[in-house]
């Protein structure tokens, strides 16, 4: 059907991984750290759809496991987005670093 | 007799209801521990004539199961029994109707009645007690209500420190107690008196084993009765109230030990050298506290020594087989002693002072304690006609038939310094003239003259119930129907008499000379021999020996496990805190609140995990 090989997904998924997880822990700026969160879970994706076609075992599975997680995905941004708001209203800032109120 | 064991509930009621109601009722209290005292001696009264009709009754049910052994409690009316129950009900008695006047104005008042109450309690509940355990009970109850009443005035110094001093020194007696208890139950399987006597008579009990447990019961008796070595608390017990010293440390609690070896008398009676170790600490503790006696200048100090010797007539008595002479000092001595210290009390509260020194010409001021005094002192110099000349004959007798010579003439000599010093007391306090100038002496109210002048009146009756002249019907009674306890009299010399007779009025008449007539010197034993002065006026050293021994002796053992508690104990401790502590400071240093610092730990945690896996190709 396609002569694209499978490891060609499997690197773009790797790549766009990497990129979220190097945002998620390395940027300032909260929103820009959701969005590497986004990206990850697009890995994540594209992994599953790419499995449930060309794995050893096909099915429509993997396929539902993305819609899913896609939906899981938006719910996410949305509580994680309304979060961010009320946080920024309470301490008037977004950076990163000044939300440790975690710590012992 | 079946109600025998309403007795001591009296007492326990009124210690309740004064301890609930006590500051309400105020000095009222009084009036409750009075009646229900008064409804205590009324019963026992009652036991006793009965006792003199019926057999001995007792009652008892299981109290405790432990597998197959099975622990009774109850109580017995025996003859000794009976009498005990009265002469302690009627001396509680006497002493809450004394304490109202005695007492008077003192703002812990209900207090005092309500241990009053608890002591009486536990005092008639050691007395019908019909097995060692439950005798045990009461004893440290008993010894309790003496630790309460003892440091009545806790808040003075003293007083606390005699409230210690008595409680641990008599506790080293009980454990003697406990040991030769738990001893005689592994050996007979009993606690019961009639059971364990009925095993030692069959022979069950090995011949150095009734020894050794007569001796281990004999100390706990030596801790309660003021036996040398264990006599050094009751003299420093004086820092109680007066009727106090009377009640407890006079004519009941220190009458407890010699109650025991009388209560456990088949047992020492099996034994010759129990018997013997009886009758010389006896003998030695008569003389010994005697001596001391002579020089001692605080009223009731001289008193309390005159108690320590007249216990140690008692344990000579019951350990030359004269049980009937022991229980009859027992019986005149608490009426006697318990009459001195209510009158000593009388002339404590009319001049305040307790120092014989500045005492003086009392005679003329106090016109009935003077004359209640004279009665006590008459009766415990063995003067002939009162109870104490009766008392002491028949135990000179005993000591004399039983063999021991030697124990004899101590006992003789210890009734002679007895004579000098109960009338050096009595020349000293109410003879000449007022050594100071002493304002406002007065006589004490009819509460006090009232329960002096039926000690008086017993202080001489209660001789005449055991006389080798009119019949001795106390002796025959108390012997009746046990054989163990030996004859109800001893047949002696009637020399022992007139010995005893010329020996008192010898002491007397000394006294007479050197404090009334002036014709010897006061001074003649301190300028003769001051050393002799010097250890008879500090008590043979003995509570000083015991504090350069014992106490530094225990100071040194518990400075050693101090050392070892801080240096080793805590120190392994505290290497386990700063080991834990140490961790969980780290620990908290990487929580850091940074997520993002949490993520890359865990990104790398698991790309180690996956370089481990590459690496192996599998699990491990």
């Amino acid at each position: 059907m396609s002569n694209v090989p499978v490891s060609a997904f499997l690197a773009l998924a790797l790549i766009l991984f990497c990129i979220g997880l190097y945002g998620a822990l390395s940027k300032r700026n909260t929103v820009i750290v959701l969005i590497s969160i986004e990206l990850m879970l697009n890995a994540v994706n594209i992994n599953l759809v790419t499995f449930s076609k060309y794995g050893p075992a096909p099915s429509i599975n993997g396929q539902i496991f993305a819609l899913f997680a896609i939906a899981i995905a938006a719910a996410e941004a949305a509580i994680g987005l309304a979060i961010l708001i009320a946080l920024y209203n309470n301490r008037k800032t977004v950076n990163i670093d000044e939300m440790d109120q975690l710590k012992h | 007799m079946e109600n025998a064991w309403l007795i001591p509930l009296f007492p326990l009621l009124s210690f309740l209801v004064l301890l609930i109601a006590g500051r309400r009722l105020r000095e009222a209290s009084a009036y409750a521990g009075i009646l229900l005292t008064l409804a205590s001696l009324a019963m026992s009264v009652y036991m006793l004539a009965e006792r003199f009709t019926k057999p001995t009754f007792k009652s008892e049910s299981v109290w405790l199961t432990i597998g197959d052994l099975k622990l009774t409690a109850g109580f017995e009316v025996n003859q000794l029994n009976a009498l005990m129950l009265v002469i302690v009900s009627l001396v509680s008695f006497l002493v809450h109707i004394y304490s109202r006047g005695y007492m008077h104005g003192d703002e812990r008042f209900p207090v005092f009645y309500a241990y009053l109450g608890l002591f009486t309690f536990a005092m008639l509940g050691l007395v019908l007690s019909p097995n060692l355990l439950q005798t045990y009970i009461f004893w440290e109850l008993v010894g309790l209500g003496s630790f309460l009443l003892i440091g009545f005035y806790f808040y003075k110094e003293s007083a606390k420190h005699a409230a210690q001093k008595a409680f641990i020194m008599t506790r080293i007696g009980d454990v003697g107690l406990l040991i030769g208890m738990i001893l005689l139950f592994w050996q007979t399987g009993s606690f019961e008196y009639d059971e364990i006597f009925a095993s030692v008579k069959e022979g069950a009990v090995s011949e150095t084993m009734i020894t050794l447990t007569a001796i281990l019961i004999f100390i706990g008796a030596v801790g309660k009765s003021g036996q040398f070595p264990l006599h050094t608390w009751l003299p420093d017990a004086m820092e109680g109230p007066t009727p106090v010293s009377a009640l407890i440390h006079a004519a009941t609690m220190v009458a407890a030990g010699v109650y025991l070896v009388a209560a456990t008398f088949p047992l020492f009676a099996a034994s010759e050298t129990a018997l013997m170790t009886v009758s010389v600490i006896g003998a030695f503790t008569a003389i010994f506290a005697a001596s001391i006696g002579i020089v001692q200048k605080d009223i009731k100090r001289v008193l309390a020594y005159s108690t320590v010797s007249q216990l140690g007539y008692m344990m000579l008595a019951l350990g030359s087989a004269g049980y009937v002479a022991g229980v009859f000092h027992l019986m005149t001595h608490a009426f006697f002693k318990a009459l001195l210290f209510l009158a000593a009390g009388s002339v404590i509260h009319a001049v305040h002072t307790q120092d014989i020194e500045k005492m003086g010409g009392l005679w003329k001021k106090l016109r009935f304690t003077a004359p209640l005094f004279l009665i006590g002192t008459l009766a415990i110099s063995g003067v002939p006609l009162f109870s104490g000349f009766f008392s002491k004959d028949e135990i000179l007798v005993a000591a004399w038939v039983h063999g021991n010579k030697a124990l004899f003439w101590l006992a003789v000599t210890a009734a002679f310094f007895t004579a000098f010093y109960m009338f050096r007391l009595f020349f000293m306090v109410f003879a000449g003239e007022a050594r100071t100038h002493m304002k406002n002496v007065h006589e004490s109210p009819g509460s006090m003259i009232f329960p002096m002048a039926v000690l008086g009146v017993l202080a001489i009756a209660s001789g005449y119930i055991n006389t080798p002249w009119f019949g001795t019907f106390l002796g025959d009674w108390l012997v009746e129907g046990n054989s163990a306890l030996g004859h109800g009299h001893v047949e002696g010399p009637a020399w022992i008499m007139i010995v005893a007779t010329l020996v008192s009025l010898s002491g007397i008449l000394l006294a007479y000379l050197i404090y009334v007539k002036r014709s010897i010197s006061r001074d003649w034993l301190i300028s003769r021999a001051p050393l002799t002065y010097n250890v008879l006026r500090n008590k043979y050293y003995i509570d000083e020996f015991y504090g350069m021994t014992f106490v530094y002796g225990a100071k040194a053992v518990s400075l050693f496990l101090r050392f070892i508690e801080t240096f080793l104990v805590e120190g392994l401790v505290k290497t386990v805190t700063v080991f834990v502590q140490t961790l969980g400071k780290t620990g908290s240093k990487i929580q850091s609140g940074q997520v993002q610092t949490y993520g890359a730990i865990a990104f790398v945690g698991l790309a180690v995990l996956m370089v481990i896996f590459a690496l192996t190709g599998g699990y491990l």
